[in-house]
């Protein structure tokens, strides 16, 4: 049996003022998959990912998550924005691991990683201690617990970020250009991470300019440039036989 | 330069060759000196004057009004310092604010007060009686039944009057400060915190407003201090204060000289215990920047 799509990105548009980032932009995630987003800078991948838990608003389309449309409501015909507190408990489902951490510099790792669930799952302090603990051991940074962010390498504190977005057990994990603000040695550890967490079966949408990793761990790989999706297919296909000029462009510059 | 560190040097560069020798600085001991005279003669000048009466100063030094007035100061400066914080709360978030008219509003009421001189706006409080005589609560239906009314000038008396024109020009420099310090946090902080599904009040009250007090909490400091010194300013509408009640005395005995150097006396000290308390505020502010693993 195929897997169930559970992100279903429909014919999404985007402006910022007069400049039209999205044209139409489609994608079906199924559920446990692994997506990578390639494309050169520009190209709307960040901001295609960003869109999905309405970081940034759309102007036309829709991005449904297990037939649920996110953000947005349709009523007498038209989108209508979703009241805050609708698209923030949608938000709790969705994950997200940004470029450079943003982990809360005021609070220990372990602080970093109970605050949403403690204020938004009422779930007890306690239990949600014992979850981050668990958390922050698949990360490989329980002696880091009372650590606060400003005494961490950048690659242990995407960890911690990581540990932070899954607390709140999210359908999906969105992860912004994660390793881009590491310095090339760090990139490995926060790598490993995510090919554990793809290994468990997590569903992730990845925009990436690691090549190796899409390779190795994607279930499919989507090229985006100028606003549209160019290609999508398998890393096999996208990687050894791309059918589009562009593609093959792109990826002669990054290799 | 300790000693040790010294005897440090010497044994380093003993086979050392060409040895500089230290930079010697003759004119400074004698400006040094000439300000130092400058001073003490001033000070012995100003305390050792014939027009001040040195037993008036220690007469009224801790009288009970003096001490009142101190009090009232006090009382003043924190209670307008209160409100002054929670409308300077008011008029940042404004300022900051999607809509435009309640940007436009935040904005006018900053440029508005900053603008009009703090005894000008004390005087203003202090005659509200000239603008509205009385505060009656009417029955809005027919206009003619009262059911509740006071006179203005037992409603808003000088103690009450001080503290609105302190407050109202207060929030309006704690408004400057707090958006400031709002503005200083990382944009990433808000999404980071918008991602995980935190509202935005918990956005704010977890994630920005921490963040922000180490910028706010310095100038918000120092804010305090000058208010203590403000206060003063409400003598004008006889206030109760420190000054108030210094002048009131010199009133009666005509020392002015000596109450004033009463009331400076008794403002170096609030001040000095402020200031004090604002560094050492400060410094725990910067310990906390630099907190490491344990």
């Amino acid at each position: 049996m195929a897997p169930t799509t559970l992100l279903d990105i429909s014919e999404v548009h985007k402006f910022y003022a007069s400049h039209h980032v999205l044209k139409g932009v489609s994608l079906q995630v199924p559920e446990g998959t692994v997506a990578c987003l390639l494309g050169p800078s520009g190209s709307g991948k960040s901001t295609l990912l960003r869109c999905i838990n309405h970081l940034e608003s759309i102007d036309a389309g829709r991005i449904t998550m297990d037939g649920t449309t996110l953000a947005y409501e349709e009523r007498n015909g038209q989108m209508h924005q979703r009241p805050r507190t609708t698209v923030d408990r949608q938000r709790q489902d969705i994950g997200m691991v940004f470029q450079h951490f943003n982990l809360f510099p005021h609070y220990t790792v372990l602080q970093n990683i109970t605050l949403a669930p403690s204020l938004l799952k009422k779930t007890s302090k306690a239990k949600a201690t014992v979850r981050a603990l668990e958390l922050l051991e698949k990360v490989g940074l329980a002696d880091k617990r009372n650590a606060y962010p400003s005494s961490l390498s950048g690659g242990q504190q995407q960890r911690v970020a990581i540990a932070r977005a899954l607390a709140m057990e999210p359908k999906v994990m969105l992860f912004d250009e994660p390793t881009s603000a590491l310095d090339p040695e760090l990139v490995g550890e926060v790598l490993k991470v995510m090919k554990d967490l793809a290994a468990g079966g997590m569903t992730m949408i990845v925009v990436t300019h690691e090549m190796s990793f899409a390779r190795e761990v994607a279930d499919s790989v989507v090229v985006m440039d100028a606003g549209i999706i160019i290609e999508s297919g398998t890393p096999a296909e996208i990687f050894d036989n791309p059918q589009q000029e562009r593609t093959r462009d792109f990826l002669r510059h990054v290799r | 330069m300790t000693n040790a560190l010294l005897s440090q040097r010497q044994t380093a560069l003993a086979g050392a060759t060409d040895r500089v020798a230290a930079k010697r600085h003759p004119w400074r001991i004698v400006f040094g000196l000439l300000a130092a005279a400058v001073v003490v003669w001033g000070a012995l000048n100003l305390w050792l004057n014939p027009a001040l009466d040195h037993g008036t100063i220690l007469k009224y030094l801790t009288a009970e009004s003096i001490l009142t007035g101190v009090k009232n100061t006090i009382v003043l400066a924190v209670i307008a310092m209160v409100i002054g914080t929670v409308g300077g709360y008011l008029v940042a978030v404004m300022r900051l604010s999607h809509n435009p008219v309640l940007r436009a509003i935040g904005f006018g009421y900053v440029a508005l007060i900053r603008s009009i001189p703090l005894l000008v706006l004390i005087l203003f409080m202090g005659n509200l009686a000239l603008f509205w005589s009385r505060v009656d609560i009417v029955n809005p239906f027919n206009h003619a039944e009262v059911w509740a009314g006071w006179d203005m000038n037992d409603l808003v008396t000088p103690f009450i009057a001080s503290i609105l024109a302190l407050a109202i020009n207060e929030a309006a420099y704690m408004g400057e400060v707090i958006r400031s310090g709002l503005r200083s946090v990382d944009q990433g902080q808000r999404e980071a915190a918008t991602a995980l599904g935190l509202g935005s009040r918990h956005t704010m009250s977890k994630v920005i407003l921490p963040q922000a007090m180490r910028v706010i909490l310095p100038p918000a400091g120092s804010q305090f201090v000058t208010m203590i010194k403000m206060t003063s300013l409400v003598s004008v509408i006889a206030g109760g204060d420190l000054l108030t009640e210094a002048q009131n005395i010199a009133a009666t005995n005509l020392r002015t000289l000596e109450l004033l150097v009463i009331a400076s006396a008794w403002y170096l000290l609030v001040t000095g215990i402020a200031t004090i308390g604002q560094s050492i505020l400060e410094h725990r502010l910067e310990r906390g920047q630099r907190r490491v693993s344990i």
